[in-house]
């Protein structure tokens, strides 16, 4: 009667016993001796909190996107490097060639190597998304900043504003821009950044209104800090790490909302080697080349999903700091 | 001291709601209708100040009206049949009075004549709606099936549903429409033949493939929302107490999680219309299905402002009535959003 | 440890019996071990309370006997009987049948418990309709009654309402409704009343006494020996994973074996007067000759002004409801708080006392009213004016984590209080940082950790540490210790007493909790709806209240009964 036997051990989705289970019971500790200098640590200006936290181990979840985006960079800074032939190189004797040893995704209709082109492709496609993201984001801060920290009646305003800019969904705000501006690469970059900013706006808004009521800002207030101080030392510091968030799951909406414009017609034009516009071409062999299609989306596929998993990473990272 | 004096006693927390309380049943109803007039005159102001965004917008626009109503640039018509254009469409009036011309037109429902096909903006866009309507609808009960499907399955936790839940991130965020589109095609047109890679033509096989286009990447991000709200249902207190009297994981998923699950989609309908019918855009495209999302592609093209104001106010109107209906509903279910 | 457990009924088959019960988290091999060999038993009729500091085990204990211990928990028992059934080799299957059936199980906090998207009445039929065959509408005839008998009134409505339109008192009744719907041999009760105002938890105890009187055993787990003193037969208290002493209530109470108990014992700031430590010394506070704290303030003449510090003079304040309506949170308070004192403001949730706190910090500003500060101006100066003389008042908060930024080390968040800190050199700001840290009895160590990773008691000392740096006049204390286990709110206790003799500190102490006020307070003001119910000196007030609510609050109050056999 007295052995221990086991008991089935219960599996069940409840998390919470688990810390219930972990946590210590607390031990005060005495005041001690004044320890050496300590380095001192004084987080800087507005990134580093966010580098610094970065820096505290990355999983897998961050590496391997992160890899895979450094060759697309590789590949758009040192393109002619990496692709085997020019993006323009054609060579009609070997139009449609199935993938294969000598042309990796194939070739089009007029022989123009695929990969070459695809390779060539990242710089504009990762351009595009970056500078976007940066005409959305730079809009957002100036309107989610006036509506956070502005008086009730700005915030009401602002927000007001950005409700009308949302009832031009996803891509008609864009198309918007187009029918104005004329179709083309420039046009598309900033027809897209326009209509990712109040998305963001409304983003940063609300994370400004959160600092701004929360418990630390008051405890500001009540050490009789300044606006001016509050705003510098405590309200952006803790609104640019999800800023930093939020600019790297935009680039990859960006590239995907670039390409589609070009795969309508109304951004990068043939013959320029551009994922969206390659795929529009590519389309019209479908029957007979499926490569055409499949390796320029792959890529364009990729290049979001990467920025996309990289972001959710670094949230994670933030979050679990 | 015996419990109902207690419960009656006026300053206990409890007694205080108790009067309260007593007429809770009428009083949601109540506060909800108060709330949908104030919602509803909220929305006829964000649609007055979309068609005026839209109008202004539209004068931005490079290049003479009349050319484009003369048939392009390259027309040769006289200085006299230019004016008289002008005249005709009231383009000489000051631009305010175009502004309240243009704003009694729309609420009488007239958007203007189109530029390129010379008939009524109405009747160009009543052809097309229907289609995109039909479309965009299926998608939507699509994309929630698909979506709860997976949140149901995914949220059991473990190492598949955690697979599962990167999946959705990245293609709710990375699949864009006309890959998919075409890769569908590929597969269930070109190899296998089963489906039609157009669908130009009535009938329900035309349809499969640009529904499912539509609805995969918002499935993706429906799930999304759907399953974390589904595991944070799971393991909130309310779930142990429901454990506690002996509720099974499948039951307790099905009548407790699943209402948890729902709300946020509910909630983001209106988002996800709006998605859907600019997500149109480019389906109709690829599948070659007309609609108001092709018509749009086509006046963006030519810069046939009429036409395009014309889909961008009623886009803009199908969204707000959207977001409206959805508000309401994500409120009345849940008696949260309504204290907040 | 192992004391003679008493039964009140001898020979008869306790309800619950668990020996050497030991439970770990982690994987099978290496796991953590949290709960190490524990002992109790209950038979029909009886309370046990395990009482026990937050990581003491005791609700990991409660949960493992309704099988819910959580996933990767490895649980060892040599004994585990349910009214003689061995629940040790119990699958998910057989563990669901005695889910609701033989055991009722209430959680903390029914707000959360209850499923905020379900009318209650379907949630207590929920119990009725898993273990039994009735019909829907048998099932509502008999939520109806459970309703009734849980002392919910006017149950054919609330039946269709959901947790969020029910006050807490209510959704804690329907919880218990729920839990006893098939009648259980046993109810498991943890936390039951930790959410809820004084006057709603007594409502709520004498509601799980009734379920005792008619025959049902009830295992309640609590942090606070003065609640469960008056329900309990016995006593089981918990520290890491063990129980350190058990026996019958009084005894426990009364003649305390284990030195833990004592310590809990003397940790309970009710009916102890004014200036008596809770914690015992050593218990990490040492306030020493830290005259040099805020150099300049020796020779600040305004030190030895009389007259109030703080005089606040019939403040109101309104609210704006979302639906337009408005409610008066605060309406004609008067106060006045005399230099090295301590004022205690005590109410139950919604009596306006937070907000004459902001009023006071001069984040709020009365409508009607004024606060005056060292005699002079305070609500009325316009902020920029008000900046500069921050520095007299400042505040300690409920939520010390939340009043720290989350990028910011516990140096930072000192040296950003200190007064002129612009004008130290950093060496000097480090000097005092860390006199600082001492005064608040912490080691120099934690100034580089960020506050995230400091204990509960850790973050309050920051918090105080931040509070004295610019050697203020008045500190703020907005329920400061609310959140604290008993012990640790001993010590801080213990501590603002020591600082406030030191320092001649003044002290405005708002608390939902009437021990903690009587023991900190020379004044107290009672609110209730915004109003002041009653005023005077603390001694006076806790011995003669002269109004129905505060002789109802003190009523309500649990208090330890250490005389022998003092129940009820």
């Amino acid at each position: 009667m007295n052995t221990h036997e086991d008991l089935p051990t219960i599996i069940t989705d409840l998390e919470e016993a688990m810390t219930q289970g972990t946590q210590t019971a607390v031990i005060e500790s005495p005041s001690g001796q004044v320890p050496p200098a300590l380095p001192g640590n004084r987080p800087g200006t507005i990134v580093a909190g966010g580098i610094r936290r970065l820096g505290r181990g990355l999983g897998p979840g961050i590496i391997v996107p992160l890899v895979f985006l450094l060759g697309l960079i590789a590949a758009a800074v040192i393109p002619s490097v990496l692709a085997p032939s020019g993006p323009l190189d054609m060579n009609p004797a070997e139009a449609f060639t199935a993938p294969g040893a000598a042309h990796w995704f194939g070739t089009d209709e007029s022989g123009r190597d695929v990969f070459s082109r695809v390779i060539h492709g990242a710089r504009s496609s990762l351009l595009i998304g970056v500078l976007a993201t940066a005409i959305g984001l730079g809009l957002a801060v100036v309107l989610g900043a006036v509506a956070g920290l502005g008086t009730r009646a700005v915030d009401f305003g602002v927000s007001r504003f950005l409700e009308v800019l949302f009832a031009f969904p996803g891509l008609l705000l864009a198309l918007l821009v187009i029918t104005i501006l004329g179709p083309g690469v420039v046009t598309t970059t900033i027809a897209v950044g326009l209509s990712a900013a109040p998305g963001y706006a409304r983003m940063i808004r609300s994370q400004v209104r959160s600092v701004r009521g929360s418990g630390y800002v008051e405890a500001s207030i009540v050490q009789g800090r300044s606006r001016a101080f509050i705003i510098r030392h405590h309200i952006l510091p803790n609104v640019a790490a999800p800023l930093f968030v939020l600019g790297t799951l935009g680039v990859g909406q960006a590239i995907v909302w670039a390409s589609s414009l070009s795969f309508l017609g109304l951004g990068a034009t043939p013959p320029d080697p551009e994922w969206g516009s390659m795929l529009s071409l590519g389309r019209l062999y479908i029957g007979n080349a499926w490569w055409l299609t499949v390796f320029p989306g792959l890529f364009i596929v990729l290049s979001a999903a990467t920025t996309t998993l990289l972001g959710h990473g670094i949230q994670r990272k933030l979050k679990d700091k | 001291m015996s419990l109902e004096t207690l419960n009656h006693t006026p300053s206990t927390s409890a007694a205080i709601s108790a009067t309260t309380d007593s007429t809770a049943g009428s009083s949601r109803l109540r506060s909800v209708l108060r709330l949908s007039g104030l919602r509803i005159l909220g929305a006829a102001g964000v649609l007055w100040a979309v068609a005026t965004l839209a109008f202004f917008a539209m004068r931005l626009v490079p290049g003479d009206p009349v050319d484009a109503l003369l048939g392009g640039p390259g027309n040769n018509a006289t200085e006299e049949v230019r004016e008289l254009t002008r005249e005709l469409n009231g383009l000489n009036e000051p631009i305010l009075i175009q502004y309240g011309a243009y704003l009694g037109k729309l609420v009488t429902g007239d958007l203007g004549n189109s530029y390129q096909l010379r008939e009524p903006v109405v009747q160009v866009l009543g052809d097309q709606l229907g289609n995109t309507l039909v479309l965009a609808v299926l998608a939507l009960a699509s994309a929630w099936v698909l979506a709860l499907g997976l949140a149901l399955w995914s949220a059991r936790g473990g190492r598949g549903a955690t697979f599962v839940g990167n999946l959705l991130e990245v293609v709710s965020a990375a699949v864009p429409h006309f890959w998919l589109g075409s890769l569908l095609i590929l597969v269930f047109s070109v190899s296998l033949q089963w489906l039609p890679a157009t669908s130009g033509a009535p009938g329900i096989e035309g349809l499969i493939l640009p529904v499912l286009t539509l609805a995969i990447p918002l499935a993706g991000f429906l799930g999304q929302v759907m399953r974390e709200s589904m595991l944070t249902a799971m393991n909130s207190p309310f779930a142990i107490s429901a454990r506690a009297r002996g509720e099974s994981e499948v039951s307790l998923s099905l009548r407790h999680a699943l209402r948890h699950a729902a709300l946020p989609g509910i909630g983001l309908s209106g988002w996800a219309m709006g998605s859907l019918i600019s997500g149109a855009v480019v389906v109709e495209t690829v599948f070659a299905r007309p609609g108001i999302g092709r018509t749009l592609l086509q006046s963006v093209l030519v810069r046939d402002v009429p036409v395009v104001l014309g889909v961008v106010v009623l886009v803009a109107a199908i969204y707000i009535l959207v977001t409206l209906l959805s508000d309401l509903a994500e409120r009345l279910a849940d008696p949260r959003l309504r204290a907040a | 440890m192992s004391q003679t457990i008493t039964n009140p009924n001898p020979g008869s088959e306790p309800v619950i019996k668990v020996r050497d019960l030991k439970i770990a988290f982690g994987p099978k091999n290496g796991a953590t071990p949290t709960v190490h060999g524990v002992d109790f038993e209950i038979h029909a009729g009886e309370c046990l309370a395990i009482v026990g500091e937050s990581g003491s085990g005791k609700s990991v204990t409660a949960r493992t006997l309704i099988g819910l211990t959580g996933a990767n928990a490895v649980i060892r028992a040599q004994t585990l009987q349910l009214q003689g059934k061995d629940l040790r080799r119990h699958g998910e299957r057989a563990w669901r049948k005695v889910r609701g059936a033989d055991i009722g199980y209430v959680l903390q906090d029914a707000l959360v418990s209850l499923d905020p998207l379900r009318p209650i009445g379907r949630e207590i039929a929920d119990s009725l309709r898993i273990h039994t065959n009735l019909s829907p509408a048998a099932r509502t005839a008999k939520v109806l009654d459970l309703l009734e008998a849980v002392g919910i009134p006017e149950p054919e409505q609330r039946i269709n309402q959901r947790s969020g339109e029910l006050s807490g008192g209510l959704r804690q009744r329907a919880l218990i409704a729920a839990a006893i719907a098939l009648d259980p041999a046993l109810l498991i009760a943890d936390e039951p009343t930790t959410a809820l105002d004084a006057t709603v938890q007594q409502q709520i105890l004498d509601l799980l006494a009734e379920r005792k009187a008619a025959g049902t055993s009830l295992l309640l787990i609590s942090h606070d020996l003065a609640v469960v003193g008056h329900l309990a037969d016995r006593i089981a208290v918990m520290r890491r994973g063990e129980i350190v002493e058990t026996g019958p209530t009084a005894q426990v109470l009364g003649n305390p074996q284990h030195e833990y108990t004592r310590r809990l014992l003397r940790a309970v700031p009710t009916d102890k007067p004014r200036g008596t430590r809770l914690a015992p010394a050593g218990a990490g506070i040492s306030v020493r000759q830290h005259a040099l704290i805020g150099a300049g303030r020796a020779a600040d003449t305004t030190k030895d002004r009389t007259g109030p510090v703080l005089v606040a003079e019939s403040l109101r304040k309104t609210y704006r409801n979302p639906d337009g309506t408005e409610r008066v949170a605060v309406h004609d308070v008067s106060f006045a708080l005399n230099r090295g004192q301590t004022l205690g403001i005590v109410g139950e949730s919604g009596s306006g006392k937070s907000t004459v706190a902001r009023m006071a910090l001069g984040l709020a500003i009365p409508e009607a009213g004024e606060v005056r500060l060292l005699g002079n101006p305070w609500s009325s100066l316009p902020e920029k004016q008000r900046r500069p003389q921050r520095k007299h008042i400042t505040s300690i908060y409920q939520d010390p984590l939340g009043s720290f930024d989350p990028q910011w080390d516990v140096a930072r968040i000192l040296s950003d209080a200190l007064p002129d800190a612009s004008r130290l050199s950093r060496a000097e700001r480090r000097v005092e940082v860390i006199r600082l840290l001492e005064t608040v009895g912490l080691d120099a160590s934690v100034e580089s950790r960020l506050p995230l990773r400091l204990s509960g008691g850790q973050r309050q000392r920051i918090a105080i540490a931040r509070a004295l740096a610019p050697g203020p006049d008045v500190i703020i204390c907005d329920e400061p210790v609310s959140a604290l286990d008993v012990s640790i709110q001993a010590q801080v206790l213990d501590l603002l007493d020591e600082l406030q003799r030191e320092f001649k500190l003044s002290y405005l102490f708002i608390s939902h909790d009437l021990g903690v006020v009587q023991h900190v307070s020379d004044e107290i003001v009672v609110m209730e709806a915004g109003r002041v119910v009653e005023a005077g000196r603390t001694t006076e007030v806790f011995a003669n209240p002269a109004k129905e609510y505060t002789r109802k609050l003190l009523a309500a109050a649990p208090r330890l009964a250490t005389t022998t056999g003092g129940r009820e």
